[in-house]
């Protein structure tokens, strides 16, 4: 790792103040994502300003149909939490399938969505739960916070505060994690509101995205079988050593199917 | 340099150490704490697991500045803090890792056994399927993980009493 130095932010003020005097500082909040890009150099930051203790980033709120979750909260947290147990059960069982024990103690929401790593859980879930991405200067859609792999629309000195989820009537999320790391070879949400069924799709493209013909088919019919026979186009998918793209595809399929039937 | 006051095994220290020091580093070289291991030094293997406050996390992973104010408990602290009066006594995971023979080369063994005692805190019978869960982010390269899934049965039974 490179010197660096680091200062905890006292306030929400104090790290705009940071980001805004040294043009080449970091946000850390859990370091699941930036403390190994650090030791690999891949980043190389001449400030980290740490935000994990940020009241401002913390606690978990329900009404009005939305849950709003603080940015600093960790994915054990988000997890355990009675209050997401309560309001989108799939969120907390999201959570708790993210890497290991470790890394749900450490790594945070605002870290992930900031993150947008394409085989990340928590991209498919702000999509097809229709979340608000709030930060210090507005408030943006999901659709339009991620904007591609491993890319935001974070501008410099922006700061994730909460995110915002709209509350289902029901709604799963099923992943074939890869065995190494946990993260989604494909992983999918299913979420049935009430006005209208959203699938998001992640881990099998180059970023979480809608999957509209499997929309169409549960709005006609939430019923795993109105799925047969369905998956993404392959065309744009990923291929690795791990998965070819048509590997993907039917996997996407197959997660989408299991989540439904574990709602219908 | 970063000051950092934290309380690791119960003792306060207070060091100075260079800000991108990670907390691991910290614990071996500067606190002599031998016992925190490192295997991968890539957030995988668990070998480094401490608790944070009570939850386990890969200290190979953490600045020892973000450990600033905060308690730390290490493997060579779990002797003796099973309940009033048990002296040096091995905690009940590290007893029940000995009776399983829940290991070979005991490289993992630190790290396994900080990940157990984190499981047992949260849940203290926890079903097979729930102790696999709890030790995925721990790798063993002897085992083959059966006696170790046995070990933290085994300590969750004496936990019990
Ligand atoms: C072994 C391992 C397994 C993993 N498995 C999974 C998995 O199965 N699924 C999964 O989804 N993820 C997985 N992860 C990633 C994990 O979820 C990370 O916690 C997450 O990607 C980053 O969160 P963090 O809080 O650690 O962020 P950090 O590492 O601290 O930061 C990540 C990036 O986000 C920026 N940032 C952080 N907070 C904010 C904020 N509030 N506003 C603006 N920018 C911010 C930072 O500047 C940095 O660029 C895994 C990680 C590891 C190490
Ligand atoms: S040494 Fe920390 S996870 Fe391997
Ligand atoms: S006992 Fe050798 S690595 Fe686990």
């Amino acid at each position: 790792m490179r010197p660096l130095v680091y200062r905890r932010a006292a306030s929400l003020a104090e790290a705009e103040r940071l980001l805004a005097e040294h043009p080449a500082a970091t946000l850390l909040a859990g370091g699941m994502t930036l403390i190994p890009t650090l030791k690999l150099r891949l980043a190389r930051p001449s400030h980290v300003v740490d935000i994990a203790r940020l009241a401002e980033l913390r606690g978990i709120d329900g009404k009005d149909g939305r849950l709003t979750v603080g940015a600093a909260t960790t994915h054990a947290e988000v997890a355990g939490a009675v209050a997401v147990r309560r309001a989108i059960p799939a969120l907390a069982e999201l959570a708790a399938g993210i890497g290991d024990p470790q890394v749900r103690n450490a790594g945070t929401l605002g870290g992930s969505v900031a993150n947008n790593d394409p085989a990340a859980d928590y991209p498919a879930a702000v999509l097809a739960l229709d979340a608000t991405i709030e930060t210090n200067r507005r408030t943006i859609p999901a659709a339009e916070f991620l904007v591609g792999m491993f890319a935001t629309a974070l501008a410099p000195g922006e700061i994730v505060l909460r995110v915002g989820f709209a509350m289902p009537e029901r709604a799963a999320y099923r992943k074939f994690a890869h065995p190494a790391s946990g993260y989604a070879m494909a992983g999918v949400f299913v979420a049935e509101h009430r006005d209208g069924v959203r699938v998001a799709v992640t881990g099998a493209g180059p970023g979480a995205f809608r999957w509209r013909e499997a929309e169409a088919a549960l709005a006609k019919r939430f019923n795993a079988g109105s799925l047969a026979g369905l998956e993404p186009d392959a065309s744009g998918l990923n291929a690795d050593i791990h998965a070819s793209a048509e590997y993907r595809a039917n996997l996407a399929g197959v997660m989408a199917r299991r989540a439904v039937a574990a709602i219908q | 340099m970063a000051k950092v006051a934290m309380t690791v095994n119960g003792k306060a220290v207070a060091l100075e150490l260079e800000d991108r020091t990670l907390l691991v580093d910290a614990l071996r070289d500067a606190l002599g704490l031998t016992g925190t291991h490192v295997g991968c030094d890539s957030t995988q293997c668990g070998c480094c697991t401490v608790h944070l406050d009570g939850r386990s996390v890969k200290s190979c992973s953490m600045l020892a500045p973000q450990a600033d104010g905060r308690a730390i408990l290490t493997i060579e602290g779990l002797a003796g803090i099973e309940g009033p009066g048990s002296g040096d006594a091995l905690h009940p995971v590290q007893q029940a890792f000995t009776e399983c023979h829940a290991l070979q080369c005991g490289f993992c063994t630190p790290g396994m056994i900080m990940a157990a005692a984190g499981l047992l805190a949260e849940n203290p019978a926890p079903t097979e399927e729930e102790i696999v869960h709890a030790l995925e982010g721990n790798l063993c390269r002897c085992t083959g993980y059966v006696n170790i899934v046995s070990a933290v049965q085994r300590a969750a039974e004496l936990m019990r009493g």
